[in-house]
């Protein structure tokens, strides 16, 4: 295809062949192509998701479905406060600030500077852990909190919590042992745990493809190369899992 | 940047013609090695797949009887000469998974897709070569793991090869699905990932890498099939991961997605509660149904070529063509409730299932009278290519006419899970496809080995095939109607089911029979591999632009510059033309009309003028009728 002189069909369409009909490298596309697939992969978790959610029904006992606000109310260093959400508000706020420079990555990439680059990638890379760091954190308060696989209890409505209050009165009230797992919406938590994981996983292997990406313009690949396509693959990636954090932080937090 | 610089770059990697054993023939990144690797997995695969099915139908034939043979071979899952029941349902279920995604998705599309995509659109290789190798190896793991489920001591996945829950959740269930099934996962998720890899490779070659003046509307049926297919296989097979995920955490975890209020024998009831197995059928659903067209897409695709080369005419209505494949692309989304019409959907919602699942039965009927009226009044040339493509499309219609039963709600609920499902889809889907792949085989196993395959075993290995195809399958429409169940091990206890005793036992001897006639093929596939007749450049006065590479395989396929390509590939038996062949590559003006070489054999290129001007008059007629003209 080099051999090709690209004057001479200039005045072709589009897509006469001999050239990509969106101008885009064929590296590219398989990028748009794989997200395309990767969204289909996270809508059928949603569908799950959203499936699960609207066949609960609301019983005497519990709620339709846990109110997430009152359970993801804290925030590092501020035991005992009622921060409903902002921690996870951070959390997004990074993944967002971390997407944007991003694109200050991918702009100087445009430029050939190098040393831009290498900055703003590393800022990116500084984003991306700390996400992943404060991942782990909400996971483990979550976790701390009762949080398992194999069932769920929060949820419980005020008659219901009343209700295994009277039945288990006693002067040792263990809550462990007074609710069952199978007491609250059974699927919220494993629910939680899966999908914000496989983002999480999904973030992993960007902050991966990040870092492979930092040290590749370090020794100066992408100079030699003449140009910085691989920086605005990482960053179609990059973006895409930014964008489904959005979809997930509105399913799981907002609503 | 540009996009030269780019493909420069690409053209670069094809200079090194230094290759050492591993590289050339097992990590090997040329996309005609790699499509050559999946063809004889997908054999291989196919050979095992096949042997299962011979040895369930011995089991439906003669439940009674002992066959010492069982024993040796199965060891103790066929103890006394009698295979076991929880074998019988491995063997069932891995026989639908090898057939279904193993042969007739990895086989058929792994082989020609590779093939084909870059030969026909004019590319050096696969947009990437490594990837393409990747899917090529993540394919060839996937084939491995799924073999090792077979000898694990519980034996292999056994709920089917849509393997619903809870039998594929529990590992309590039943013997196969403890490690068997974890593994079938495992096999999957491996298969998942290598089609993933060859599918982004496709389109992105098809859209990118075309050669100077390949614009869409000149590619080749098989190169828009191949298309369609790897779009299909993008978007499905990603829903399949999620299911297979929520299923592995159920299996694993302790979480209870598909799992609610189930009582098993022996161990009690279970805590699991909230789930619903239904979730899992339309999640598995979703990649089922395009899974069928991702199967029977690239035969048709190849159907296209061979009829039309081998008829000696242009395709009938090939923007048709495209459209019609468009169309059953787009419906294959937007249909799979109707395999799920008995597991207590909306009725509403089943009946717009069934409307969309009869709609396909337009773009379905576009292609067969299109293959028909290709066929009609042509130079037929009655190579074994030619044979099954034709075959597929007897399957194509026989099978397809019941799908339209099978579509439609209320005859489902009689129809569901009997041998009339088992005839439908192995006729429309089975037979046809696998049809397709071996008109695939004939007709470019010249470009793939540089031989040729011998002519009169293919003629023995079709018709064989053919008529066993039928006497197999036909009989179970009967039987189906008649309700008989599929998937059982044995019908001696219901006495209903006594009359069909003979039918099982005729079923069971065409079936052997075809087995016995594969092996037509495999003699003359791999002899012909390093003794088979020499080939020429371009045996079958084909058009596309595979035929004019040269005979020995080069990495970059065309030794000076790729061609550019000046019109459609269907341009047989033009009037103009002393030939009847005007390959896709030769300018107008300068176009050399070269004498056929001497002991070729060449078909009647002329045209009686007066059946000429008869046949313009049927098409005007009905142009006018239907206001086309």
């Amino acid at each position: 295809m080099s051999n090709h002189s690209e004057a001479a069909f200039e005045k072709q369409p589009m897509w006469a062949g001999g050239r990509s009909p969106f101008n885009v490298s064929y590296g590219k596309l398989m990028m748009w192509i794989f997200l395309l697939s990767d969204a289909f992969t996270f809508s059928s978790l949603l569908i799950q998701y959203g499936a699960q959610r609207f066949s609960n029904v609301q019983t005497a006992v519990t709620t339709k479905w846990p109110d997430p606000a009152s359970i993801f109310n804290h925030f590092p260093f501020m035991h005992g406060f009622h921060l409903p959400l902002l921690f996870v508000s951070v959390m997004t706020f990074i993944l967002i600030l971390s997407s944007v420079t991003m694109v200050l990555a991918v702009e100087a990439g445009h430029r050939n500077s190098k040393k831009e680059v290498q900055r703003y990638m590393f800022y990116t890379i500084i984003g991306g852990v700390a996400f992943l760091s404060c991942q782990a954190w909400e996971w483990a308060t979550f976790i701390h909190e009762g949080a398992r696989l194999d069932g769920n209890f929060f949820g419980i409505t005020k008659e219901g919590y009343d209700h295994l209050h009277s039945v288990h009165f006693g002067s040792h009230f263990e809550w462990d042992k007074a609710v069952d797992r199978t007491n609250g919406p059974v699927p919220f938590a494993a629910l939680f745990f899966i999908v914000t994981g496989f983002h999480g996983f999904h973030v992993f292997s960007g902050v991966v493809i990040n870092v492979v990406m930092y040290i590749m313009t370090a020794r100066g690949s992408f100079e030699r190369r003449g140009h910085y396509e691989m920086i605005e693959k990482a960053g179609l990636y990059w973006h895409f899992v930014d964008l489904v954090w959005v979809f997930v932080f509105t399913f799981f937090y907002l609503i | 940047m540009s996009t030269a610089a780019l493909h420069a770059e690409h053209d670069s990697h094809h200079n090194d013609h230094k290759e050492s054993f591993i590289s050339k023939y097992v990590f090997s990144m040329d996309h005609k090695m790699i499509s050559r690797q999946f063809l004889i997995t997908g054999i291989i695969m196919g050979i095992i797949g096949m042997g299962m099915s011979l040895l369930f139908r011995l089991q439906l034939a003669w439940p009674d009887e002992q066959f010492g043979i069982l024993e040796t071979l199965l060891g103790k899952w066929g103890k006394d000469g009698k295979i076991d029941p929880n074998f019988y349902m491995g063997l069932v279920t891995i026989h639908g998974t090898i057939m279904v995604f193993y042969v007739l998705t990895a086989g058929l599309s792994g082989t020609f897709s590779n093939l084909l995509i870059p030969l026909q659109v004019g590319a050096r290789d696969m947009a990437s070569p490594f990837m393409n190798m990747l899917s090529y190896w993540f394919f060839f793991m996937s084939s491995t793991v799924l073999l090792i489920s077979i000898f694990v001591e519980t034996g292999p996945a056994s709920a089917g090869w849509t393997v619903y829950p809870p039998l594929s959740a529990l590992e309590k269930a039943m013997p196969g699905s403890g490690l068997g099934m974890t593994l079938w996962l495992v096999a999957i998720a491996l298969f998942i990932v290598s089609s993933l890899l060859g599918g982004i490779n496709y389109i992105s070659t098809v859209l990118n890498m075309r050669t100077k003046g390949m614009s869409m509307n000149r590619m080749p049926l098989t190169v828009w099939a191949f298309f369609f297919t790897a779009i299909l296989g993008v978007l499905s097979f990603p829903v399949l991961l999620g299911a297979a995920l929520f299923l592995i955490f159920d299996r694993s975890f302790g979480t209870s997605f598909y799992l609610s209020d189930i009582y098993l024998e022996g161990v009690g009831a279970l805590e699991n509660i909230g789930g619903s197995p239904v979730l899992y059928q339309h999640l598995f659903w979703f990649l089922g149904h395009p899974e069928v067209y991702i199967i029977l897409m690239p035969a048709l695709g190849i159907t296209s070529e061979v009829i039309s080369t081998n008829a000696r005419k242009p395709i009938f209505g090939y923007t048709a063509m495209i459209i019609s494949l468009m169309g059953i692309s787009i419906l294959s989304f937007i249909v799979w409730g109707h395999h799920m019409f008995i597991t207590g959907m909306n009725p509403f919602l089943g009946s717009v299932f069934m409307i969309l699942t009869l709609i396909i039965a337009v773009p379905s009927a576009v292609k067969a009278f299109n293959y028909l009226a290709t066929l009609w009044r042509g130079n037929l040339r009655f190579t074994p290519a030619m044979l099954f493509s034709i075959g597929l499309v007897s399957f194509f219609i026989s099978g397809g006419l019941t799908g339209i039963y099978l579509g439609n709600a209320a005859m489902d609920i009689q129809l569901h899970d009997s041998y009339f499902v088992v005839a439908h889809f192995h006729l429309v889907m089975g037979s046809a496809a696998i049809f397709g792949m071996f008109a695939g085989i004939y007709h470019w196993f010249p470009k793939m080995f540089g031989r040729m395959m011998n002519n009169t075993l293919g003629y023995f290995h079709f018709w064989f095939t053919f008529i066993s195809a039928y006497l197999v399958f036909f009989p179970m429409h009967f039987m189906g109607l008649a309700g008989v169940p599929r998937r059982y091990y044995q019908f001696t206890l219901l006495k209903e089911f006594d009359v069909w005793m003979d039918v099982n036992k005729l079923i069971t001897v065409a079936a052997i029979m075809g087995g016995v006639a594969q092996l037509f093929f495999l003699w003359n596939f791999f002899y012909s591999i390093f003794k088979g007749k020499k080939s020429t450049q371009n045996p079958w006065e084909s058009n596309t632009l595979e035929w004019s590479t040269p005979i020995e395989h080069l990495h970059g396929n065309w030794p000076g510059e790729i061609p550019t390509v000046y019109r459609g590939p269907h341009e047989y038996s033009r009037p103009d033309r002393e030939l009847d062949y005007f390959p896709q590559h030769l300018p107008d003006e300068t176009a050399p009309v070269t004498a056929p070489q001497e002991g070729e054999q060449t078909a009647p290129t002329a045209v009686a003028p007066e059946e000429t001007v008869e046949s313009s008059v049927f098409f005007a007629a009905i142009k006018r009728v239907f206001g086309l003209s």
